[in-house]
């Protein structure tokens, strides 16, 4: 096959596109640009698209004796997922910008592009498996979680859906951690072998999030309030808080009982941030519009688990379908749920598929101080 | 794998003769600026590599001062000449330059303008990339005696298109303001008599014509006052410290004698394979758009642009394909940006960024049109298809 390698000028992404060199496909270095004003240097483990960083990558495609080019998708990035990550925290809901970036570019933007230009499929080093298996109607490709479960990301993956897996490869699933990719780099001569794993948000280059935000959306200050409406304290942008956060609130009032107070809710309309006892984040029902299904719809949603975090535990729920949306019953609550963020339904290693949160409630009583009241997002 | 190169503006193969001169030349012991009998022979070579160079370009071997390329003797001229005017005369503090510069002109003006005071103006070029003489008669009438320097390129590097020189040096001249001009894609390609062209100072660079890389010249009247941008040994006038390199400054000798002894006839045998690659574009791709055609242009320069494509997607295509080509414009680690040259001629956002540059030179065959216009339907077939996935 043609294949189209993303190389982001880090470790897994070079050794993906060694595995594809050596698997006899016909490989492309392309390096993607997503970044207006890229920094030269990389700063330790945040940021990424440095020039640097596509210095990297030219280097990994020299050693694996690919063509390289870079391709300048900033002006869909800027539009898709910043603007997504903007709008979303503006809404009072805490995106995603992996799930978003994979969504609308390394499996969209840069996809279809490659496939425009001739490629087959696309090349990454997520830690996911493609799974193929006979079936009625053919080969199905699956989509699984990595061996490595430490490094699985087949949580940010989900939302690809079922025509894009088919031009996906993901050479890093089966690895058993990421001491072995580090020394297959080496082994391989590719320089990045040692290079830091890159965290936190990529176009977030300090790693201050609400400093980006204000930056970009402005100050708009407004009230902390408690579940009873008493205002606790101020902020300077409702945006700047996630459901289950507990520091950087600066509450000036104590609670009564001394417990510490963490954010259940923002909300955008009254711009106002609500603060309550830990009890009062447990969640047992979620919502989830945007529903994707990697494989043909599923007729029935028995034995699966969910995952609402990129490292979170799975947890074991019954799904239903309401319309376009989905319900899940978490057989055990979780905490923080926040709005924006994709619940993965899973069947043992495989992704089913995935909806975006819209909303998540305590329906059944039992939780210490629980009121069984809603925190769903719906206007008051 | 590439097995045609039609990117000669951006470099081009090194001369036979050349490399054979520069080989010796490199095992040759002696520092120039030596008293010894080794420094004196390199010295020698130096010298006579001058005057070759002055003989072939109109100049007094005085006048030739060299440097390690193009965008040396380029800041040399520019910020050397800002530096001289401010510290003869305070009130010289305005620099003009044309919209469609190469970066080694533009940064080096904009430089002066954001970290040493200079008033910095960009005249504007008509459609076909032109100077407009009237905005710089109107600019001089204005701003002539604040102005420490005008520096207008001979031949843009992107479109080809040949500039007003003679027209320019003399409302210059008649201003009292001295003027350069970035003549590396001008050299060896068309007739350049820095003596008769009125011009200050003139920058050249050798690997744009067969000598290595690291080589270059600004050619300076012996009355343009300049200040040092190098500051060391004193070499060249004071103008230029560092060790004299005998070696490249022979192999740019060379490469000079070469490409000006032949240049009448390779600008007939450029132009027509370029007029026949540009016609047999045309020809496939109706809606295809040459660049510049309305103007002088350099005889191996053709660029087009391609309606709903990136510039990016036809090059990758042509590049698979085994033909080097470029968008002619800047490119920041890989990334194209649009052409600065076709905004200044008033293309929008999305025609400068389909901008392809083919340049021919001295090795160019009918073979590697041949190629060209086979090659290029196809790549362009897809870098539309490409485009709309982009467009969406």
């Amino acid at each position: 096959m043609k294949v189209l390698a993303a190389l982001s000028g880090g470790v897994d992404s070079a050794v993906a596109a060694a595995r594809a060199v050596d698997a006899g496909h016909e490989v492309v270095g392309v390096h993607m640009a997503l970044s207006r004003s890229r920094a030269q240097h990389r700063n330790g483990s945040r940021g990424c698209c440095s020039i640097e960083d596509a210095s990297d990558a030219r280097r990994a495609a020299d050693v694996l004796g690919i063509p390289y080019y870079v391709w300048d998708l900033s002006e869909e990035f800027e539009e898709t997922v910043v603007a997504d990550f903007l709008s979303e925290y503006e809404a009072g809901r805490t995106p995603n910008p992996c799930v978003r970036c994979n969504e609308h570019i390394k499996f969209a933007a840069l996809l279809d592009r490659g496939l425009a230009l001739g490629f087959d499929a696309v090349c990454t080093g997520h830690y996911a498996r493609i799974v193929e298996r006979a079936g009625p109607a053919g080969t199905v490709r699956e989509l699984h979680r990595a061996v490595d479960l430490a490094k699985d990301q087949s949580y940010v993956l989900a939302v690809m859906g079922r025509a894009r897996l088919e031009r996906s490869i993901f050479p890093l699933g089966d690895v058993a951690s990421k001491d072995v990719v580090r020394a297959e780099a080496a082994a391989r001569g590719l320089s990045v072998s040692a290079k830091p794993d890159s965290y936190d948000i990529c176009f977030v280059a300090d790693g201050d999030t609400r400093g980006f935000l204000s930056a970009r959306l402005g100050e708009r200050p407004g009230e902390i309030v408690d579940t009873s409406g008493a205002v606790v304290g101020s902020h300077r942008g409702a945006y700047g808080f996630t459901v289950g956060q507990r520091k950087g609130l600066g509450i000036q009032v104590p609670a009564a009982d001394g417990a510490p107070r963490y954010v259940l809710e923002t909300d955008p309309a009254a711009n106002r941030v609500v603060v309550g006892p830990a009890a009062l984040l447990s969640v047992d029902e979620i919502v989830g519009g945007d529903v994707v299904w990697l494989g043909e719809d599923p007729s029935s949603l028995t034995d699966v688990t969910v995952q609402v975090r990129a490292h979170g535990e799975p947890v074991a729920a019954d799904v239903e379908l309401d319309g376009g949306a989905l319900l899940a019953r978490l057989a055990s609550p979780l905490r923080g749920i926040a709005a924006g963020q994709s619940i993965v339904v899973y069947h043992g290693s495989r992704v089913l598929g995935q909806a975006s949160i819209t909303s998540a409630r305590r329906a059944r009583s039992g939780g210490v101080g629980c009121s069984g009241g809603s925190l769903s997002r719906a206007p008051r | 794998m590439t097995a045609t190169y039609l990117d000669h503006a951006a470099t081009t193969l090194v001369r036979d003769e050349v490399l054979a001169a520069y080989g010796e030349d490199l095992r040759r012991l002696g520092n120039p600026s030596s008293v010894h009998g080794p420094g004196r022979e390199a010295r020698r070579v130096l010298e006579e590599s001058r005057e070759s160079i002055a003989a072939d370009l109109g100049a007094h071997p005085t006048e030739v001062i060299f440097t390690a390329g193009g965008t040396e003797a380029d800041n040399l001229a520019v910020v050397g000449t800002f530096h001289a005017a401010v510290a003869g005369t305070a009130t010289r503090r305005a620099v003009a330059i044309s919209t469609v510069e190469h970066p080694a002109v533009l940064d080096a003006a904009h430089w002066l303008g954001s970290a040493q005071g200079a008033e910095v103006t960009e005249l504007g070029v008509d459609e076909q990339g032109v100077l407009d003489l009237d905005a710089l008669t109107a600019y001089l009438a204005v701003a002539g005696e604040r102005t420490a320097v005008v520096a207008l390129m001979w031949a843009n590097n992107e479109t080809g298109a040949v500039q007003p020189i003679p027209q320019v040096a003399a409302a210059c001249a008649a201003a009292g303001v001295p003027v350069h001009s970035d003549a590396v894609q001008a050299v060896g390609h068309l007739p350049v008599d820095f003596a008769a062209s009125g011009l200050t100072t003139l920058a050249l660079s050798g690997h744009k014509l067969g000598a290595p890389v690291g080589t270059g010249a600004l050619l300076a009247r012996r009355d343009a006052a300049l200040q040092p941008v190098l500051h060391g040994g004193g070499q060249e006038r004071g103008i230029r410290s560092g060790t004299l390199d005998a070696a490249g400054a022979r192999a740019l000798a060379i490469a000079v004698r070469i490409a000006v002894a032949e240049q009448a006839a390779e600008h007939a045998r450029l132009t027509t394979l370029r007029d026949r690659l540009q016609a047999g574009v045309l020809a496939a791709v109706p809606d295809a758009v040459v660049r510049s055609a309305g103007a002088d242009r350099l005889p191996g320069h053709l660029l087009m642009t391609f309606p709903g494509t990136d510039a990016d997607a036809v090059l990758f295509g042509l590049d698979a394909a085994g033909i080097a080509a470029s968008s002619g414009s800047a490119c920041t680690a890989g990334v194209t940006q649009p052409s600065h040259v076709l905004l200044a001629m008033g293309a929008d956002q999305r025609t400068a960024r389909s901008a392809v540059r083919f340049t021919l030179g001295w090795t160019s065959t009918d073979a590697d049109v041949d190629h060209a216009l086979a090659t290029l339907p196809a790549v362009l077939e897809r870098a539309r298809a490409a485009g709309r996935v982009g467009a969406r």
